[in-house]
């Protein structure tokens, strides 16, 4: 275990430089991003399609079809690109997918049970009645029924179910930081806004969750307020601000981002 | 780490497994077949002359008859090699106590005495070719109950044997089935009488235990109108270099409106080839399910089937092979609609992995006549790397226009994204593949009483160590 206290200054994540593409693609995608977020600090990021945000995500998280061409990335402190998935996770990263896979005959309950005790030694693995409550609670919470638990993961799920079932993994996993692509897209008002509130709680309240959220939406943002927020274009951070710089976007578009870009990206 | 017990735990399975005692065989035929060596089984059976008729009339069905070309490789199958018949004690025994110690210690390793303890209520054992230890609880044979060794049923029961005996599986239906006609030994014989209900499944445990040993078992299982039966009979037998070879035979009456489940899971070495035919003709609104699964044997040849003879009445297969490498299995079932209004359903589930092959062979008949009967076929294959192979061979003869037919296939590969999403939440690889595979046979693992899935699970999870990279 790393013990983070000594360095209670240092950001949980710095992505120094990195670039990375595609495995077997030739085309960078991402062309030096440089970004870091301490613990409880929440960050938008945002951009328009196709510039790199999705990709990112799956470098962070350990994908194998996603490989870092260059630059490097510190979590607690530690290197991580060098790490399998499954590592990366149990150190503290969670990704919620933009689009979450569907995983025939296995349960939500076993799934996020195994995944609990994955992270635990297998003599210390969480009791059956005292996980059981733990997942009925945060369900309720999320307003999902109680027999949602015994469905197959995302097998059948509606858009917004499979959303909502990744938020219910992460408030379970409680991660030390949460990329979540996408996950406004596809819910409707309410579920929008019990997403954002179980966010807020991670981060704010609860265990100063970090969070990298990637959305195309200002709404969202009006539930959960960002430290900052970035925009990448093009496989670079082009613009970092506050949360008026998402407000901005929201009313005109990237075109003044690109604008103000194009005479350097050339 | 949790990682390292798993392991540990795996490599004590294989222990389990693959323990070999020391022979200490009353008698052990010569190898091969001949006409000396039936009437040597007879013999020693003390058979009424009938069955010794039987024998000698099957031997000569299956000499007449030429080795299959259509499923998996037999041509390095050698007949001449293999011990027809091996008895491992000078009697049958009826308490625990009877049982010879070296028996014993093989019962305790493969934990029939811990099934007894979670009372199941009849445990008939089969060692090598003949029964050495089998029970009935009290309250069934009150109940008219009848769980016998095949041998005591043809000694006690003389009339109902011979009523059904081969009426199902007749020695002419294929070589195998002729080959076990002549030398079978050992199996169960169950009758149910008339409204009787059995709530805890039968059990019957197999092992083979000389090196080319043939095991020919016969079981015939009889359910009256309205009696209700699960048997369950699992195998396990150790790993041995040269070719062993098991032919049995199963045939299982459904009378009129009586429910009879057969659940099997063979996990015969890798050296093993497995010629199983298992039939039961079905009465008018009866209903038969076969539980299937195919873990070991270098090849096996086993297509449950169901002959719905009576209105009404319904079948069930529920298939599950497993093929790791230089392993065929050659699965599927036979579905035949002979009256009116009859359903049946097949799923079958194959894994396949490295030079493994999966093969899915099945029937499915519709007889003119045979009005309204609806038909439901699944088969799904999964391929855990490149190398893995399966293919589907569905056969369909439909007679009747008024039938309803559904077929469908799949092939997956265990996909990369599967993974990933799996191991994203920290979960490691060999465990997310093994949620995988265990995720693909939910559908059968949940039919199966629960420490059956638990012991599948466990084997499919043996088998897969080290498909990892
Ligand atoms: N598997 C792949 N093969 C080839 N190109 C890919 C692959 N995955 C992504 N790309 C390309 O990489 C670029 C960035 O994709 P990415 O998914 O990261 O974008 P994004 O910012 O998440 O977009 P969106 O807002 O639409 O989700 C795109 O041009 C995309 O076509
Ligand atoms: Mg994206």
């Amino acid at each position: 275990m790393i013990d983070d206290r000594q360095h209670i200054d240092a950001p949980l994540l710095s992505i120094r430089g990195l670039r990375g593409r595609v495995t077997d693609a030739p085309e960078e995608i991402l062309r030096g991003v440089d970004l870091e977020i301490r613990r409880g600090e929440i960050h938008a990021l945002m951009g328009p399609n196709g510039s790199g945000k999705s990709t990112l995500a799956k470098l962070l998280s350990g994908h194998p079809g996603y490989e870092a061409t260059g630059g490097e990335v510190l979590f607690r402190g530690e290197p991580l690109l060098a790490l399998d998935p499954d590592e990366r996770a149990r150190r503290g990263i969670f990704l919620a997918f933009q689009y979450p896979m569907e995983i025939p005959g296995v349960s939500i309950a076993n799934f996020v049970r195994t995944a609990m005790n994955a992270r635990r030694a297998a003599e210390d693995e969480i009791p059956v009645l005292d996980f059981y409550d733990d997942l009925q609670a945060q369900m309720a919470t999320l307003q999902m029924e109680p027999t949602f638990a015994e469905r197959f993961v995302n097998e059948g799920f509606s858009g917004g179910e499979k959303k909502r079932s990744e938020i219910l993994q992460m408030a379970l996993l409680k991660p030390e930081l949460a990329v979540m692509d996408e996950t406004d897209s596809g819910l409707d008002v309410d579920a929008l806004r019990l997403v954002a509130e179980g966010v807020v709680a991670l981060a704010r309240e609860r265990t100063s969750m970090a969070v990298l959220l990637i959305t195309h939406y200002q709404r969202i943002l009006n539930y959960i307020t960002p430290d900052r927020v970035h925009v990448l274009v093009r496989g670079r951070i082009a613009r970092s601000g506050g949360a008026e710089l998402a407000m901005e976007i929201e009313s005109r578009g990237y075109d003044f981002i690109r604008e103000e870009l194009a005479p350097a990206a050339v | 780490m949790p990682q390292d017990t798993t392991l540990a735990a795996l490599n004590l399975d294989e222990y389990k497994f693959g323990f070999r005692d020391e022979d200490t065989y009353v008698y052990k035929s010569e190898r091969g077949l001949s006409r000396r060596i039936v009437e040597q089984i007879s013999s020693m059976k003390e058979e009424p002359e009938w069955m010794l008729k039987r024998r000698l009339k099957a031997l000569d069905i299956y000499d007449a008859k030429p080795v299959p070309k259509w499923g998996g490789d037999l041509s390095t199958l050698d007949m001449d090699r293999i011990y027809f018949y091996v008895r491992p004690a000078d009697r049958e025994s009826r308490s625990w106590d009877d049982v010879p110690e070296d028996i014993k210690r093989t019962f305790d390793r493969l934990g029939i005495p811990e099934a007894e303890r979670r009372s199941l209520s009849g445990v008939g054992a089969q060692y090598e070719s003949e029964m050495v230890y089998h029970r009935i609880k009290d309250e069934l044979s009150q109940k008219g109950v009848i769980f016998d060794s095949i041998e005591d049923g043809l000694r006690n029961h003389p009339d109902l044997f011979k009523r059904y005996f081969g009426t199902i599986v007749p020695a002419s239906d294929n070589k195998y089935a002729a080959l076990n006609a002549a030398v079978w030994s050992g199996g169960s014989f169950i009758y149910v009488p008339p409204g009787v209900e059995v709530e805890v499944p039968l059990q019957a445990y197999f092992r083979v235990n000389t090196e080319n040993l043939g095991q020919f078992e016969r079981t015939l299982i009889i359910a009256d109108e309205g009696a209700k039966l699960h048997y369950i009979e699992g195998c396990t037998a150790p790993t041995y270099s040269t070719d062993s070879f098991h032919s049995g035979v199963i045939e299982i009456v459904v009378s009129r409106g009586a429910n009879v489940r057969y659940t099997t899971i063979q996990n015969w070495s890798k050296n093993m080839y497995n010629l199983v035919t298992q039939r039961a003709r079905v009465e008018s609104e009866g209903r038969m399910a076969w539980t299937d699964g195919n873990l070991g044997s270098k090849l096996t040849m086993k297509y449950p089937s169901c002959f719905l003879v009576g209105p009404g009445a319904s079948g069930e297969i529920l298939s599950i092979a497993y093929a790791g490498p230089g392993q065929h299995q050659d699965a599927g079932g036979k579905m035949v609609h002979a009256a009116p209004h009859t359903t049946s359903e097949i799923i079958s589930k194959s894994i396949s992995k490295g030079s493994g092959r999966s093969t899915y062979r099945g029937l499915l008949k519709v007889h003119a006549g045979a009005v309204g009967s609806v038909s439901n076929v699944q088969c799904d294959a999964l391929l855990l790397d490149e190398a893995a192979r399966t293919d589907t061979y569905p056969y369909i003869e439909i007679e009747e226009q008024n039938a309803s037919i559904g077929h469908e296939a799949t092939v997956t590969k265990i996909g990369d994204e599967q993974l990933f999403y799996l191991m994203s939440r920290g979960i490691p690889q060999a465990e997310a593949r093994t949620m995988i595979v265990r995720g693909f046979i939910e559908p059968i693992a949940r039919e199966l009483p629960l420490e059956y899935a638990v012991e599948l699970n466990r084997l499919i999870e043996f088998e897969m160590e080290g498909s990892v990279g």
